[in-house]
């Protein structure tokens, strides 16, 4: 199913938005989270940004301190989801005006609503920033 | 009051913002929040307010209550469960935002257990037939994360109305539904499939992005049934220029090409092209990927893969060098020269700071060796081991076992050396791979023989060496030293030497375990001492017949000397000799014997050290050894050695009474007619020369059914008295089974079991028939199966022998398999070669086997699903490429409604007819073929649209069948 989760962490492993496309109960998903970010968070910069870990291929990039992390399938290309993320922060970017995490921690349901619109079913369906961003910012208008 | 949401509560609510800076001033004040969120007062406090907030009437407290919880939810795992009606009454709201606040917790918080999620279809229909596209495409959003089989039935028919939507992010997302409709109600496939299929050629990139990826995952579990829309694909793969696009249509490819290889000419040349124009990494990454796994036949798509796999090693990108390693380890079973052109890179990125690269360096490290590198490369990863961190090092260690061990050792064939280099692993700091190296060493020793003496040398110099005693990680690899010393001891070129270190006083630092297999060791030892001692003739010609005579030349000059009674004669000069027993002056060991330890440390290592020179003094010195130390251990709490103990002090009783009678002539104490010592000691050795041969797995199966045991009454008995439990009952008797066939002794008379019997045989003697005609590839599996031979059963050896004709088969099978296995070092290289292109090949089946069986069975359903309507006498060939028409086929009765149905499904086939005339420029076959195809597609169609509404199910079926004569030559027209 391409993509199985996306997180975002700051760099003190603590969860900012947590997003799955595959069911998994509250404790796998703490104990995932908690591998995870531990693996991850423990990387430098000099290090390439794909991991195994289980049957994933995490994928992550950090942009100050958040990190973004993708769980991938193990036959998803690690290039374009790294694509992905910089599109995702890209796409925040252009919404918030220069993202940072306080941004995504009041602003969740906004973040889970510009994923939705990027990614359905863990396929990426829409790939331009203002398609994603044009239903929110209807939203917005309305309210 | 009490609970009940008041005024109070909607005024003076915390909003999500609130909660949030709450929970921030909490978690700097707690320091970590990842800790247990419930416990903190904070966070249960908040779900308390939510609780209560939750049931309010007034629909904006509401919603800020279920946004706090959703909230806590995904961030804290708080759980939500309770909340699911509440989320669901909110996604009816008619204010938007609550609405999507109510759509949102159900999409995050629903499962396939959540039991009120069937209230949910009803809204979710309203909204997807609703005017407001926004409305539709959350209704979309939500169905596509929380979808339940029950949810995909009701609303298929929504679904394919939204597919026909002429919005474009309706369209689109209706189309990501799909995907997952389609795994949890495979019969909607008959109804969306087509329309699906038409998207394929919609200009909107948006569109063609969203379809191709519900194909590559589609294509990803089973391919096969996808072929005949490798046109459409094809399309794409020219004329797109997006990138997301086109990775995923080079996944379907990857998928496609080995399925029919003449797919592998057409795609292969837009593949290069992409690959040398794109600037994007990870389309060219892609392209690299899909023509180092799937065609690789096309030598120049992959020299120009190599090529650029290339530039990603150079580059100082960590990513890319990763990313490249990966792909250089695709390649390296192809085009090994690849890899040894970037040989100095990989070698390199074994030392990187990366620790993934530098597995994967590990990994394509391993993949290049062959038998003429494997010393090369082992020399210099032990190296690279000695310098890395322990995690590391013992990746780098297990890399070498296992790869080493692969298939019977078939890249080995310097056994002499892998045997010492095993020696060598156990000397290396951090080594924990103890386990894996006992079990090598003991099973080399077991299947070749001819390294046997070197197994010893290195088990004898890893046996005396005191310091390894202490680290606990090499215990195994000393317990299995122990054990080939005392196994093959009469190799040993020094056993009083191997006794003191079987018996050196550190030992005392080893698990009981493992000091049981020192003693059973020593127990050997002395065995074979004894025996050397009472039969010099017999031991030296046993021996001579065992051991290869190029080791122990020297060995017949020194016995014969001993045999003729002649006493030692140090000056002697012997290669087999141990220098630094060579050297020393013989001391008078006569006057010492049995007083001190100490003394006895010395005077045995002063006496003469072959065997060939055996005195009674040696083995005085040896026993009094042996019993000044094991005696104290007579007492251990540890029964296993308690056990041995004994056993050895009782040899020791044994050649004691021997030795002191000894100076009586031998042919006089024969007289007494009494069991001698000797004799014993004479048997035991026997008993103890037995060789040991690996154990099969099924090995157990063999053992033949001694006289007058009746399983069968007893366990039909069990049976009847605990019907409860058949299971265990029923394995046991599958264990049976092999034991069954060779000996054709059924005595179980359990039907099932010999229904069970019937099919098991035949497939056996099918697979020794092919293993007859192919030996050459079956070398390691007939290695398994000379385990019986060697492996003495338990209670006649002859009965074996004389079996029926299987076993008698069996015999002859493994006396085959014998040669290659006695002189490995003369096994023939190009065989070992084929071998292991032929595992290649087979692990590839393998694979996509497994994949065809994970597949959901949904998928299977849905691919052979209307193979009952249609046809079910259709042969196998035909079947899987048909399966998209047959499905189109099926769509019919469903569509017919719509008068336009058959139209359009003829328009289809002219379209698609159009494309290939288009496309294969006038070749005449694929005109005729193609217009065959839509001549009879159109005649099909034609009676159908006359009876609009007919559901004559003979008739589609026999549209099925033309349509399947019909579409199979269009494609493979294309593909040539």
């Amino acid at each position: 199913m391409g993509i199985r989760f996306i997180l975002m962490v700051n760099k003190q492993g603590q969860t900012r938005l947590a997003q799955y496309y595959e069911y998994l109960t509250i404790e796998e998903r703490r104990a995932l989270e908690g591998e995870i970010v531990r693996k991850c968070l423990a990387r430098t910069e000099q290090q390439c940004s794909f991991v195994e870990h289980r049957n994933y291929k995490i994928v992550y990039r950090r942009y100050a301190s958040l990190f973004f992390l993708v769980g991938v399938d193990n036959e998803e290309n690690e290039l374009a989801i790294l694509e992905f993320i910089h599109l995702l922060v890209e796409t925040m970017d252009r919404h918030f005006g220069n993202v940072c995490e306080l941004d995504i921690m009041f602003h969740l349901e906004k973040a889970h609503f510009m994923l939705e619109e990027m990614v359905m079913n863990g396929c990426i369906v829409e790939t331009s920033k203002s398609n994603i961003l044009g239903p929110i910012q209807l939203l917005e208008k309305a309210s | 009051m009490a609970g009940g949401p008041s005024l109070m509560d909607s005024l003076f609510q915390r909003s999500l913002e609130d909660l949030i800076k709450g929970l921030r001033l909490h978690n700097l004040a707690a320091g970590t929040a990842a800790g247990t969120p419930e416990s903190s007062t904070f966070v249960s406090k908040s779900i308390d307010e939510v609780r209560r907030e939750i049931k309010s009437t007034d629909q904006q407290t509401k919603t800020t209550a279920l946004q706090k919880l959703t909230y806590l939810h995904s961030l804290y795992a708080i759980d939500m469960s309770w909340a699911a009606f509440h989320a669901i009454e909110l996604s009816s709201s008619t204010i938007f935002n609550s609405k999507r606040t109510g759509y949102l917790a159900a999409s995050i918080s629903f499962n396939s257990s959540t039991d009120v999620i069937l209230l949910l279809t009803h809204q979710l229909r309203k909204d997807l037939n609703s005017g407001n596209p926004h409305e539709v495409s959350l209704a979309l959003q939500t169905l596509s994360s929380i979808c339940t089989p029950d949810l995909a039935r009701d609303l298929t028919p929504e679904l394919f109305t939204l597919l026909n939507s002429n919005k474009g992010f309706i369209k689109k997302k209706a189309i990501a539904t799909v995907l997952r409709v389609f795994e949890l109600y495979p019969d909607s496939v008959r109804v969306c499939f087509k329309r699906l299929v038409e998207n394929l050629e919609n200009a909107d990139v948006g569109i063609v992005s969203a379809i191709v990826g519900v194909f590559c995952e589609l294509a990803n579990k089973e391919p096969r049934s996808y072929l005949p829309l490798a046109p459409e694909f094809y399309r794409i793969l020219v004329d797109s220029r997006n990138n997301w696009v086109l990775i995923k249509v080079l996944k379907i490819f990857a998928k496609l090409v080995p399925l029919e290889p003449r797919l592998g000419k057409r795609v292969v040349e837009p593949i290069c092209e992409h690959l040398r124009r794109t600037g994007a990494k990870s389309l060219a990454f892609e392209c690299i990927r899909t023509i180092v796994c799937s065609l690789t036949q096309h030598e120049l798509a992959v020299k120009l893969a190599a090529e650029k796999i290339r530039e990603f090693l150079t580059e100082d990108d960590p990513n890319l060098k990763y990313l490249g390693l990966q792909a250089l380890a695709a390649i390296a079973p192809k085009s090994l020269n690849a890899v040894v052109e970037n040989k100095e890179v990989v070698i390199k990125s074994l030392s990187d700071e990366d620790v993934n690269i530098k597995f994967e360096a590990l990994r394509l490290v391993m993949a290049m060796v062959s038998e003429d590198n494997v010393a090369e490369i082992c020399r210099v990863l032990i190296n690279y081991a000695l310098k890395s961190d322990p995690e590391f090092c013992n990746e780098i260690l297990g890399s070498i076992l296992s790869t080493c061990s692969r298939n019977y050792y078939e890249t080995i064939v310097d056994f002499d050396w892998y045997v010492s280099l095993l020696g060598e692993m156990a000397r290396v700091p951090h080594c924990q791979k103890g386990e894996e190296i006992e079990n090598q060493l003991v099973d080399i020793g077991m299947r070749v023989r001819d390294v046997r003496p070197e197994v010893v040398h290195v088990g004898r110099d890893l046996l005396i060496d005191p310091a390894l005693l202490g680290n606990s990680f090499i215990h195994r690899i000393l317990s299995a030293a122990a054990w080939v010393s005392g196994e093959y001891v009469e190799f040993c070129k020094n056993p009083f030497e191997l006794m003191e270190a079987l018996l050196q006083p550190r030992t005392n630092l080893l698990p009981p375990s493992v000091r049981a297999v020192y003693i059973q060791s020593a127990f050997k030892v002395l065995t074979f001492s004894a025996y050397f001692y009472f039969y010099p003739e017999e031991a030296l010609a046993a021996s001579i017949s065992e051991v290869g005579e190029s080791v122990h030349n020297g060995w017949c000059e020194q016995s014969s000397d001993s045999v003729s009674g002649q006493t030692v004669t140090f000056s002697e000069p012997d290669e087999g000799f141990n220098p630094r027993m060579l050297h020393q002056p013989q001391k008078d060991a006569s006057g010492n014997d049995g007083k001190k330890m100490i003394s006895d440390l010395e005077q045995v290592s002063s006496c003469s050290v072959k065997m060939g020179h055996f005195t009674k003094d040696c083995l005085v010195g040896m026993v009094n050894l042996v019993e000044s130390t094991l005696r104290p251990m007579a007492g251990s709490h540890e029964v296993e050695i308690q056990d041995r103990v004994k056993n050895v002090l009782g040899l020791i009783e044994l050649i004691r009474q021997e030795i002191h009678g000894c100076l009586v002539p031998k042919e006089e104490e024969n007289d007494r007619g009494e069991l001698k010592a000797c004799e014993i000691v004479r048997v035991m050795h026997n008993a103890l020369s037995e060789e040991l041969g690996p154990v099969s797995l099924s090995a157990q199966g063999r053992v033949p059914l001694p006289d007058g045991l009746e399983l069968k009454e007893n366990l039909s008995d069990l049976e009847a008295i605990c019907g409860d439990f058949r299971i265990p009952v029923l394995s046991s008797f599958s264990l049976e089974k092999p034991r069954s066939l060779e000996k054709d002794v059924v005595t179980v008379s359990d039907q099932q079991n010999e229904e069970e019997c019937e099919p098991s045989s035949e497939s056996t003697s099918l697979l020794t028939e092919h293993r007859k005609r192919h030996g050459i590839y079956y070398l390691p599996s007939e290695k398994k199966e000379k385990v019986p031979n060697d492996y003495p059963p338990a209670n006649d050896l002859s009965m074996q022998d004389k079996v029926n004709d299987e076993a008698d088969y069996l015999v002859k099978l493994t006396e085959k398999s014998l040669v290659p296995k006695k002189k490995p070092i003369a096994k023939p290289r190009p065989v070992v070669v084929k071998l292991d292109d032929g595992d290649r090949i087979h692990i590839n089946e393998k694979l996509t086997e497994l994949k065809e069986d994970l597949i959901s069975d949904a998928v299977q359903e849905v691919l052979l699903g209307n193979q009952a309507v249609a046809s079910s006498s259709r042969t196998d060939k035909s079947d899987k490429s048909s399966n998209r028409r047959s499905r189109k086929e099926a769509f019919r009765p469903l569509e017919s409604n719509a008068d336009s149905t058959t139209v359009e499904i003829a328009e289809l086939g002219n379209k698609n007819s159009r494309r290939i005339k288009h496309r294969t420029h006038g070749k005449e076959r694929s005109h005729r073929s193609s217009k065959k195809a839509t001549g009879e597609s159109d005649r099909s169609d034609r009676p159908s649209s006359s009876h609009p509404h007919g559901k004559h199910k003979s008739r589609q079926r026999a549209d099925g069948m033309e349509n399947v004569a019909a579409e199979s030559p269009v494609i493979p027209d294309f593909l040539l």
